[in-house]
């Protein structure tokens, strides 16, 4: 019972996270090797560090209509 | 349904009429906030049954075996399928923002009947079909935003003028907002510096996880949380040393343009250094207060001092000019309606969606949630004392300067206030005057300060928390500021290309700082206007800026009714069709009025030709200074004459392409709507 309480707990834990850093534009990075991994296994996959710098510049890409922020 | 839900809807909806018949109907004594928070929900949780899922079945036919772009265009980084609730909190955080917070604390002047009436009747039956539909429509075309879905189905031209209003309401909306910032730390050596302080924490946060532990967010924003409240903290020893404070006791024009100048620097920055960490820094800080305040008001359930409807409901009201239609669904637009999300539904989100189906959670009830804060806003406006809140928001033009005399002022209008209310309030929070700090910001954070304290450390800690909700606006606020600089000088770029193609290219280093040059000016000079203006800015600006977001919204859902009837679901096409009328009866109406209203208070152009007069015959008018201030207001008049004209005709020409094309439409017995993807519906589609 406690295990199972547990599980479900680091479960919301992990949903709270994932969703903290969608909401600073940073989607999931195993979801992401994942994809690699399965369609292009051929090509490279780029590092945690490369991930975050590749999608922090493209949040503030000019030009993606990425519009934040209500008025 | 069965029996068992339908007795559990019932009883929802006898829970709801019973909430509302105590809100509406008592009279004399004060109302519990928890009643209002008990009639939302119900509403909400109704609307989201019974309304949006009628939409997504009957209008929109959803069909949860299409396949959405986070699946067809699957890249891990832009378009990935995501779990509902982490998308929800995502598009949560982004439509989330200061017009929800500032809209209803104004309208508080007519009571808080009349803006809660509109943040319900709004959100449900215009804002979240409105988020909504525009999701369901990008997500059909590939996540396509709102300009190109314009042009694909209304036509270029309709596109253009689309895109005008966009750069406009861009500009408005920034001029505004910093606005809101500068008059809530004039003269706050606090605010001020734990505001500045943000800036060397951004650049050390932003340091930190690029070199030192590139891409830890959770530590850096930890560490960033930890440094702002220390900074929070010794804000008060600032403002106690007067050697400390006078660096930061600033005057309103020198924090304008300090304002400006920090908008070009940050957008000509690299993004790592001092925009992204700001960003993650007040998006954290944003949901976290959002959340700290329910609860705040859950647990204290504060009765509401301001009466359910004012004397100001003619619209002779001391915060902003007009009468309640159409001035009142101007005023709150964001929280009820925001053209602004439009953007946002046809941005990231569309991309991410895992199936059609979860359209309705995200996009109704993303918006139903904003709803909510809204509603959060218009309590705390409400929790304080009317007098206190009509000396925060009416300019020093109406009351004066010296508590005495604004006290005489206000009692004179109904509102028993003494001056020693608005020095001991002022106290409590920490600073010397709490007298026209118009812009809605400071009157939240006395509410939300009122509110917290009361369940978390008591009076001792009220400036803490009054500073904290200043921080906490005035942060996510510049952020905004810093991001539609940057979103506002690719318009440029991309509008000045047309007739100089070298401006299009975003990479030139020339290019980019002409471009933020160009953006910082235009919403700067509107700024600095509304700053050095004598009625206080916010009474001259905030129209226009209800104006333009309910004019893209205006232009958002005749897109919606549009496709509808390229969809050849006329027969639903009533859901958008009663919004869009709505809000172009409300901003024509407005616009119009905004031009020619022959009262001074209401029409720029009468009040521009009053002032005219009496500089002709040589006297300078209250609460104007001297002729010079004289003609630089008859300027900005007509300047703001022209932007409200602009606004009714940008709505009237969208509004006559949206008729022509939904006639061809209907008049063709083919499905014409342009989607990418469908299996059997395609017309036309094009699959770039």
């Amino acid at each position: 019972m406690t295990e199972m309480a547990m599980a479900r707990a680091r479960l919301v834990c992990e949903v709270v996270a994932k969703t903290a850093r969608l909401m600073v534009g940073i989607p999931d990075y195993p979801t992401y090797v994942t994809h690699r991994q399965t369609f292009h296994p051929d090509q490279p996959v780029m590092t945690y560090e490369e991930f975050f710098r590749e999608r922090q510049a493209a949040r503030y890409a000019i030009g993606k209509g990425r519009f934040r922020g209500c008025c | 349904m069965t029996l068992q839900a339908k007795l559990m809807w019932a009883g929802l909806a006898v829970l709801g009429a019973i909430a509302f018949g105590i809100v509406a109907l008592s009279r004399g004594e004060p109302v519990n906030a928890a009643w209002l928070v008990i009639a939302s929900a119900c509403i909400y949780f109704i609307a989201y049954r019974f309304y949006a899922l009628y939409i997504v079945g009957k209008v929109f036919a959803i069909d949860r075996t299409r396949q959405t772009p986070a699946y067809r265009h699957n890249d891990g980084l832009d378009y990935v399928p995501t779990n509902r609730y982490v998308l929800f909190g995502h598009h949560f955080a982004a439509i989330a923002g200061a017009g929800p917070l500032v809209g209803p604390v104004l309208a508080a002047q007519m009571g808080y009947l009349p803006g809660t009436l509109w943040i319900l009747a709004g959100a449900v039956f215009a804002g979240a079909v409105q988020d909504m539909t525009v999701l369901f429509l990008s997500t059909r075309r590939d996540g396509r935003s709102l300009g190109d879905m314009i042009r694909s189905e209304m036509g270029p031209a309709a596109g253009a003028i689309a895109g005008i209003g966009v750069l406009l309401i861009c500009v408005i909306i920034l001029a505004v907002l910093a606005l809101v910032v500068v008059k809530a730390l004039v003269g706050s050596p606090w605010g001020t510096f734990a505001v500045f302080a943000t800036i060397p924490i951004a650049l050390l946060m932003g340091i930190y996880v690029r070199f030192l532990r590139p891409g830890r967010i959770g530590e850096m924003s930890a560490i960033g949380a930890v440094l702002l409240l220390l900074a929070l903290i010794y804000g008060r020893t600032v403002s106690e040393t007067p050697a400390l404070a006078a660096w930061f006791n600033l005057p309103g024009d020198m924090l304008a343009l300090l304002i400006i100048g920090y908008g070009f620097v940050a957008s000509v920055l690299p993004v790592w250094l001092l925009l992204a960490p700001r960003d993650y820094l007040s998006t954290f800080l944003k949901v976290g207060t959002i959340l700290l305040l329910a609860i705040g008001i859950i647990v204290v359930r504060p009765d509401m001092q301001m009466s359910a409807v004012t004397r100001f409901i003619d619209g002779t009201g001391p915060v902003w000019a007009g009468s309640v239609f159409p001035f009142l669904f101007i005023t709150i637009a964001c929280g009820a309606v925001s053209g602004w999300h439009s953007l946002i539904s046809s941005g990231t989100t569309p991309k991410m969606i895992e199936n059609e189906d979860q359209i309705c959670f995200i996009g109704y009830g993303g918006m139903l949630t904003e709803s909510f804060v809204a509603m959060m806003a218009i309590i705390s406006a409400s929790v304080i004392h009317p007098g206190v809140y009509f000396a925060m928001n009416s300019s020093a033009g109406l009351i004066g300067t010296d508590p005495a005399q604004a006290a005489q002022v206000i009692t004179g209008w109904g509102f028993a206030v003494t001056p020693d209310m608005l020095t001991q309030i002022a106290r409590d929070v920490g600073e010397t005057s709490i007298m026209s700090r118009t812009g809605g910001a400071p009157t939240l954070a006395v509410g939300m300060a009122s509110i917290l304290s009361e369940f978390l450390g008591g009076r001792v800690l009220m400036g803490i928390w009054y500073h904290f909700a200043i921080l906490f606006e005035a942060l996510f606020i510049l952020t905004t500021v810093d991001a539609g600089t940057r979103v506002c000088r690719f318009m440029i770029q991309d509008l000045v290309g047309n007739v100089v193609p070298a401006f299009k290219a975003t990479e030139s280093w020339a290019n980019n700082i002409i471009g933020s040059a160009l953006s910082c000016a235009l919403w700067g000079y509107f700024l600095y206007q509304g700053v050095i203006d004598p009625l206080g800015g916010i009474w001259t600006l905030w129209p226009l800026f209800g104006t333009a977001n309910q004019m893209l919204a205006a232009i958002a859902l005749t897109l919606c009714t549009v496709v509808l009837f390229k969809m050849k679901r006329q027969r639903y096409a009533w859901v958008t069709v009663v919004p869009t009328a709505w809000l172009v009866v409300c901003t024509v109406t407005a616009g119009l009025q905004k031009v020619f209203s022959p009262d001074p208070a209401v029409g720029f152009v009468s009040h521009a030709r009053l002032l005219g007069d009496a500089v002709a015959a040589g006297k300078v008018q209250a609460p104007a200074k001297s002729l010079a201030e004289m003609n630089r207001i008859i300027f900005n008049d007509y300047v703001d004459a022209t932007l409200a004209a602009l606004f009714v005709a940008i709505v009237v020409a969208t509004v006559v392409y949206g008729l022509i094309t939904s006639w061809k439409a209907l008049g063709n017995p083919k499905i014409t709507a342009i989607e990418v993807g469908g299996a059997g519906v395609l017309a036309g589609g094009s699959n770039d």
